[in-house]
């Protein structure tokens, strides 16, 4: 399960967890709706957000 | 208590910066309870009537003069030190306590024009006076609003509901954001529109969209739009709670007290959208997306006095740019759409949209960004031919 990160406001979704107080539940990035935008800045799309790179060991 | 902000930076070596203005925003406490000074003023002065008239003349005359003595603000954060300033709990804890001061002067107004004897005149400067403080607090709605966390979120609600403008910070952050500076977007003007038009299309675009918006975030949760879950309808909810009390308590004098009261604090947030993105557009992209916002999407004003008062909301396009920075980090740049005066003295000159033209016309046209360009121009479908009958050799003619 991966996190992406808003390139703008920095907000993170996590796909194992999603988004409770938006209504997404625990489901793959690329999934959510093409109009997906940030729930943190309302600006971003799903295109400005970056795969994080997995916890370093 | 000055504090100074350190980093050392690999490259840059050391960056300080101290808020000189830090000091400064306690005046944000103090500017609701300017509306009672009127209050104050008329039994101070043997029920004077014209004493009502105080906090207008503040608002109308004296800001956009001390706008124009005191100029513009020299404090600008560097970007390096913007987490640190953000992390200072002073500056939030300061928009907290204005909350409850704006709950308290609709009451003390309310309670004015309920019980005290009051020609009709009297009535309405003590109205609108309250409907500009009830403004303010849309304002501070707007910077609580625009936080991650859910007790900033929900004090904005409570904010919002002194003017029932509930749906004001979802279809803000989810719709004005993703919409500025678009023809799509209801809180963006365009150019060869005057504010009156532009407030028909504004106030019933910006509910529908709050409605729609909040409607949708319901129906991915599998509730009811009509439940007590939607976060406008919570702050409506609060509203009829406040002003139906104040209806039950003062009587039927209320209700054009309110109405009026209502529509001057929502006016106040009409005349904010309609002067931050007067005119200018963001450009299509080939995947049929809007263009990022960019710093010249918006309008600024960079004037100490109005930014105090405001939370610095006049340095507009830093917050587009980053929507969650704390009203303390926000940041001027060079090269920015500049506004002549601060948003008090451009409401006013707004007002007048004669005026307006003549003033901000020719200022978003001369635009380094859009240089007589008219395609970069967002334009009133309405006074497309005029505009372009009168500017569109702009380029040829080398203006």
């Amino acid at each position: 399960m991966s996190n992406y990160r808003c390139n703008g406001c920095g907000y993170v979704f996590n796909e194992a967890v999603g988004d409770k107080h938006e209504g997404y539940p625990p489901m793959p990035f690329m999934d959510l709706p093409d109009d997906f935008t940030c729930p943190g800045c309302g600006v971003r799309y799903k295109e400005d957000f970056n795969l994080m790179p997995p916890p370093g060991r | 208590m000055n504090v100074t902000y350190r980093l050392d930076h690999p490259e840059k070596g050391l960056i300080q910066y101290t808020d000189k203005k830090r000091h400064l925003w306690i005046a944000s406490l103090f500017l609701p309870l300017l509306a009672l000074t009127g209050i104050a003023g008329y039994f101070g002065m043997g029920e004077n009537p014209y004493m009502l008239l105080a906090p207008l003349i503040f608002i109308y005359a004296l800001v956009p003069l001390l706008d124009h003595v005191f100029g513009s603000d020299e404090n600008n954060p560097p970007e390096e030190l913007v987490p640190q300033l953000e992390e200072a709990n002073y500056y939030r804890i300061l928009t907290w306590l204005t909350v409850p001061l704006h709950v308290m002067v609709l009451l003390i107004t309310a309670w004015f024009v309920g019980t005290q004897e009051l020609s009709a005149w009297s009535v309405l400067a003590v109205t609108l006076t309250a409907g500009i403080y009830s403004g303010l607090g849309i304002n501070t709605a707007h910077e609580l609003g625009h936080k991650r966390g859910r007790f900033e979120r929900a004090l904005a609600r409570i904010a919002l509901s002194v003017s029932t403008y509930g749906h004001f910070c979802v279809e803000h952050n989810r719709g004005h954001h993703r919409d500025v500076a678009t023809p799509e977007d209801p809180a963006s003007s365009r150019m060869g529109e005057s504010i009156y038009k532009f407030m028909l299309r504004e106030i019933p675009g910006a509910f529908a969209r709050g409605w729609h918006e909040e409607k949708q975030r319901l129906e991915r949760l599998n509730k009811s739009a009509w439940s007590l879950h939607n976060e406008v309808l919570q702050s409506y909810a609060l509203s009829i709670l406040l002003q139906g009390s104040l209806i039950v308590l003062f009587g039927w004098i209320m209700v054009p007290f309110l109405l009026i009261h209502n529509f001057w604090a929502w006016f106040q947030l009409t005349s904010a959208n309609y002067i931050e993105h007067y005119g200018l557009l963001r450009q299509r992209k080939e995947n049929g997306r809007y263009e990022h916002c960019q710093p010249h999407h918006s309008w600024n004003a960079n004037y100490i006095f109005s930014n105090i008062l405001l939370f610095h909301l006049e340095r507009h396009s830093d917050h587009h740019a980053n929507p969650t920075r704390r009203y303390q980090s926000l940041r001027n740049f060079d090269d920015i759409p500049e506004l002549p005066n601060g948003y008090f003295g451009m409401f006013l000159v707004a007002y007048i949209p004669w005026l307006w033209y003549r003033i901000m016309d020719k200022r978003l046209l001369a635009l380094p960004h859009i240089q007589g360009d008219l395609s970069k121009v967002n334009i009133d479908p309405d006074k497309r031919d005029s505009i372009v009958a009168r500017y569109g050799n702009l380029e040829e003619n080398h203006v």
